[in-house]
């Protein structure tokens, strides 16, 4: 059921305000790089894969793996809101037995695709479930979501060369280029530009969007399911704690938690 | 395996050789398995595999990292991916993959390094694996094993590719000799006993089986009735044939091609100091190697049945005090 710009942004705001309150309850976890990817799974989750929420293990279904998997609150709230995971359990995210665990973990919601946290290993799990899939003759695609920190990691462009020699084209990576990563500004810990003109360089179809508009972030999907004989890579363009005013672009909210306060003022904000 | 073998152990293909013919002979019958490698097919020999199903073949190019994470992704799509380089590459270079994208959500990958310990010979120690065991056995949940000839080998991958779950399999470059004739019936995690023996027990795996049993045919001839056990699965240990070894036996030197830190015979001490100490001894290295003939290394390195004997000889001293 195709869903209006309006109701994904309604379906947006829920999230954020489950990303405070899930991280703020937790009192550590990574709020700056799960408020900016807000965008971009909600429109996979809701207006474009090929999901079946009462059958998650559809075996032609289309999968999201979250490489970048500190940000795994955005997940879990979209998740939930799609009926993949509990909601009522949202709050014991990172406490101990909880299925919300600090970094994704199969062993404990079966419903994600892959336990990831270390960097720069999803894009590889991606391209391998695309090359399984291919060779069985199914119509899955699998969608990968990269840090643009992540894209130090040397492994992902092991995985890029090897994504474009074998024609993997039912794989989309998406890089969320929020431009900060825990120590800092990306372009003073270790630039990645031109990062679009690298995936090119690579043998990808790149895609530059601004991750936070949902037309243009549908626009690109079309675009990368289109594209065939090459994998797709979305430079998503996007602002690190977006949505809350005191969290955009601020390296602290990386990986530090809102306190009380702080927790109140974004629920405000989001309001 | 009766007592009364005789062993001829005349030389016999590579275990690597082997590998490469039961995973092609494996592929006829189940196409689920895929096949991984990083530009060492015609040295893995899974290049026998590449020719009958070329589309079950992937080649990942000289990036280990990147075909462990990619061999886990087929695994969760339900492949049953073999993937195969050295064991010094495979190992270390792929080892954060195979702890995060293999072990721990417990994905059904198969490992299999090739051109194991210092028997690759002339290369080097840059390409001479001596810690895998210790690392694959470090990582929850994987069966890890080091099959001593031909006929093992087979049956271990065959085994290797029914069991559900993560498997390490450690293969070498030179020929091995022959220890079994095909009759033989391997179970991942069930030693066997190949020499019956009542004063000593030999656990050895890989190409230190052979040396095991000269060295039992050494021991007998001076009076010494010596037990040697193929260990060909590291993990899990045979506990069982652990306990009855130290309480018939009374002593164990444990043997093989590998770093003494960490290998198979700490993991048997480990065994026997909970189930019945017992007074044991290492034949195994010490340090990193060099260039050289397998054989050559084989001797000046101390991983020969002339070692094994001087380790039975000490341990049964400190059997007697």
């Amino acid at each position: 059921m195709p869903k209006s710009v309006a109701e994904l942004e309604a379906i947006a705001r829920q999230v954020r305000r489950d990303i405070i309150e899930m991280i703020g309850t937790a009192g550590s976890g990574h709020p700056g790089g799960s408020l900016s990817a807000v965008e971009i799974i909600v429109q996979l989750y809701f207006d474009f894969m090929r999901i079946d929420p009462k059958n998650p293990k559809w075996a032609d279904r289309d999968r999201f793996i979250l490489s970048k998997g500190h940000a795994c609150p955005v997940l879990y709230s979209v998740m939930a809101e799609a009926g993949l995971a509990p909601k009522d359990k949202l709050n014991s995210l990172r406490k101990l037995g909880s299925i919300y665990q600090g970094h994704p973990d199969v062993r404990f919601l079966p419903t994600l695709e892959a336990s990831t946290g270390s960097l720069g290993e999803g894009l590889s799990l991606a391209l391998g479930m695309g090359l399984a899939d291919r060779l069985d003759g199914r119509p899955n695609r699998t969608y990968v979501m990269l840090g643009d920190g992540e894209c130090q990691e040397g492994q992902i462009w092991e995985a890029a060369m090897s994504g474009a020699f074998h024609k993997i084209d039912n794989v989309v990576a998406i890089v969320d280029y929020n431009g900060i990563q825990l120590d800092g500004f990306v372009k003073d810990i270790m630039e990645i530009a031109p990062l679009a003109d690298k995936w090119r360089a690579f043998g990808w179809n790149a895609i530059e969007i601004n991750g936070h508009d949902f037309p243009a972030i549908r626009k690109a999907l079309e675009q990368a399911q289109a594209a065939k004989g090459r994998p797709t890579a979305i430079v998503a363009h996007t602002i690190k704690g977006k949505g809350v005013s005191f969290m955009e672009n601020n390296p602290k909210f990386h990986g530090t938690a809102p306190n009380a306060d702080e927790m109140k003022l974004a629920l405000q904000e989001l309001r | 395996m009766p007592a009364k073998t005789k062993f001829e152990l005349k030389p016999g293909p590579a275990t690597r050789e082997a590998f490469g013919r039961a995973l092609a002979e494996l592929g006829k019958e189940n196409k689920d398995i895929v096949v991984c490698d990083a530009d060492l097919s015609k040295s893995t020999m899974t290049h026998y595999f590449a020719k009958e199903f070329p589309d079950r073949f992937f080649s990942f190019g000289i990036a280990e990292a990147n075909m462990v994470a990619q061999a886990a992704g087929m695994a969760y799509a339900g492949k049953i991916p073999f993937a195969a380089s050295f064991s010094a590459f495979v190992m270390n270079k792929g080892f954060e993959q195979l702890r995060v994208c293999v072990a721990y959500p417990r994905l059904n990958v198969k490992i299999v390094g090739t051109h194991s310990g210092i028997s690759i010979g002339e290369d080097g120690p840059s390409q001479m694996s001596v810690e895998e065991t210790s690392l694959a056995c470090s990582l929850p949940g994987f069966v890890v094993l080091t099959p001593a000839d031909e006929a093992s080998t087979k049956a271990l991958v065959r085994a290797a590719a029914a069991h559900v779950g993560p498997v390490f399999i450690r293969t070498g470059r030179p020929k091995a000799p022959i220890i079994y004739n095909g009759d033989q019936k391997f179970e991942i995690g069930k030693a066997v006993e190949l020499v019956e023996g009542s004063d000593v027990t030999i656990i050895a795996n890989g190409l230190l089986v052979a040396e095991a049993i000269r060295a039992s045919e050494t021991l007998e001839a001076e009076g010494i009735s010596a037990r040697v056990i193929d260990f060909h699965t590291v993990k899990p240990l045979d506990r069982e044939a652990i306990g009855r070894a130290a309480a018939e036996t009374g002593a164990i030197v444990a043997a093989e091609e590998h770093l003494v830190d960490g290998g198979l015979g700490v993991r048997v001490a480990q065994a026997v100091a909970e189930l019945h100490p017992c007074p044991m001894e290492f034949v195994g290295l010490q340090d990193y190697a060099e260039s050289g003939k397998p054989e050559e290394l084989l001797e000046k390195y101390g991983l020969v049945a002339r070692n094994i004997v001087a380790a039975v000889k000490k341990v049964l001293a400190r059997k007697r005090r």
